[in-house]
């Protein structure tokens, strides 16, 4: 067998061997990829940072555990962020097993990281509620239909930090980390362009490039991917270099992500060569075989 | 659940799926099964007592609901819930054949009504203001009224490839002479914009082996 055609007829075990190796190797080494934000990022950091201290944020956790590896190091940056501005924030879910992932953050990070910031007075799990964008909709007209008590049951009223919330335009706010249907698009289409709250967040790197079109005029910002986190982490290490040692997942899941990129282009380039070079050869070889014939 | 005894589960059922690379085999069967297993339970758990008790049960019932429900003790019973809780029953006669035709009430009202809840706000958000965002200025230039290069230029591709890419499905007229050329331009566009999509799906799919890599690392950590 010709080379170019070996090439292509390659195991495609050998390619998932490949990108396996691709993204142990840097997982074991550790290699620092650091990034700067680029504008559509550093918007959702400069909107954060100019709030003043003690504003009540909305932040929604739109995704499961299937996506957690992307979406989970956007959580931590932003908590991290909202937390160390002292705002108040407000988590929230539209998926079921958003619930899963809101309680990661409150009984992990936050004990750990900020353990003078107190539940009920700093932060608040307002829990899942069904309806999809149907839910943002009754909490745009009446929030308090929707949500009157916090995951656990206690009235809203009893809490310091949702007393005062009657209507979702008292959040300054609305954050959302997204992984489909329902996340940042209704949030943005029942929530953002009817009661005018400035929306922004994340969304896994599959449906990043739906939200795109809403920046910048309906998106303040948008994190895309694992890519969108990492430049999210470096703002932040930027503006308080006390988290530099802090573990920034996204920076440190760069590492497979650009070696494996650098692998896959690297076959794609391959293949298209094998390919050309196979249709080339064979190309010759049915010419010489015509000439032959007609000669014969 | 003890942390070592979940990351056991942990690594053999990501173990037990990747085994599928190689080929298939029972470990994989064996673990398929189970997501959707204890998937379909999880929601069908998350579908009463999110769904069903809150929002129905909740409102006709909601003295014995007032152990389940915050504020639900508080409250009268709201008999309007009957009109829903009966289009949910005609949704199951499916069920039945001789009454099936009767759930087709439940879905037309399921159909109308999404519709004209989804309409006024896709026309707003996805087409009027996606339209008003279309329309920018070409040439950009800051306040000194000198010009910014990389704005302009991001707005003149912005620009041409919508209306490229609009020419593309516009099938009324035959894509030919200077037609042809633009619409052959808005393939270009759709071509880039698949890329970027799947570009954007590698480091998706690559994030997600990171974190699948990162358990089994824990896992190997607990025993060595």
């Amino acid at each position: 067998m010709r080379i170019p055609d070996s090439i292509l007829q390659i195991d495609r075990r050998i390619i998932f061997l490949l990108i396996g190796a691709a993204v142990c190797i840097p997982l074991l080494l550790k290699p620092r990829f650091q990034d700067s934000p680029t504008p559509i990022v550093q918007s959702i950091f400069d909107t954060v940072e100019r709030l003043p201290s003690g504003s009540r944020v909305f932040l929604s956790f739109d995704y499961g555990p299937d996506t957690a590896p992307e979406l989970d190091p956007m959580a931590k940056a932003l908590v991290r962020h909202t937390m160390t501005r002292g705002h108040e924030v407000s988590f929230f879910t539209l998926f079921p097993e958003g619930v899963g992932q809101i309680k990661k953050i409150t009984d992990n990070l936050l004990p750990v990281e900020f353990p003078d910031k107190a539940y009920g007075r700093d932060f608040v799990n307002l829990g899942y509620k069904a309806g999809l964008g149907g839910a943002i909709n009754t909490m745009v007209v009446n929030f308090r239909t929707l949500v009157n008590a916090d995951a656990e049951g206690t009235p809203l009223d009893d809490l310091p930090i949702t007393a005062d919330v009657d209507e979702m335009v008292d959040y300054v706010i609305i954050l959302s980390l997204t992984a489909g249907d329902p996340g940042l698009k209704e949030w943005i289409q029942f929530a953002g362009d009817i009661a005018g709250i400035p929306v922004m967040g994340g969304g896994t790197a599959v449906v990043a490039p739906e939200l795109y079109p809403y920046y910048p005029q309906q998106l303040v910002g948008l994190m895309g991917g694992l890519k969108g986190a990492s430049e999210y982490e470096s703002a932040l290490v930027d503006r308080y270099p006390a988290y530099r040692n802090a573990t920034m997942e996204a920076t440190m899941r760069m590492g497979p992500q650009v070696v494996t990129h650098v692998l896959i282009v690297l076959l794609v380039l391959l293949g298209n060569l094998a390919y050309f070079l196979g249709r080339s050869g064979r190309a010759d070889r049915t010419g010489r075989t015509g000439q032959g014939n007609r000669t014969g | 659940m003890d942390v070592t005894l979940m990351l056991w589960i942990d690594a053999a059922l990501t173990l037990m799926i990747l085994s599928f690379l190689y080929r298939d085999n029972p470990f994989y069967k064996f673990a398929e099964h189970l997501f959707v297993g204890v998937s379909a339970a999880y929601l069908m758990a998350v579908g009463f007592w999110d769904h069903l008790v809150p929002n129905l049960l909740g409102k006709l019932f909601p003295s014995l609901m007032s152990g389940v429900v915050p504020g639900a003790v508080d409250r009268s019973p709201d008999y309007y819930y009957l009109i829903p809780a009966v289009f949910g029953l005609l949704l199951l006669t499916r069920l039945i054949d001789r009454w099936a035709w009767l759930s087709r009430w439940a879905l037309a009202f399921i159909v109308g009504g999404a519709a004209g809840f989804n309409l006024p706000r896709f026309l707003d958000s996805d087409f009027i203001i996606q339209v008003q965002s279309t329309m920018i200025p070409l040439v950009v230039l800051d306040a000194s009224g000198n010009l910014l290069w990389g704005a302009s230029f991001s707005h003149v591709v912005l620009v041409l490839g919508v209306i490229c890419g609009l020419v593309y499905f516009f099938f009324s007229v035959e894509h030919k002479g200077v037609l042809g050329h633009v619409s052959r331009a808005g393939i270009w566009v759709l071509m880039v914009t698949f890329g970027a999509a799947f570009g954007y799906t590698v480091m998706a799919r690559i994030s997600l082996l990171t974190g699948r890599m990162e358990a089994l690392g824990a896992w190997l950590g607990s025993i060595f």
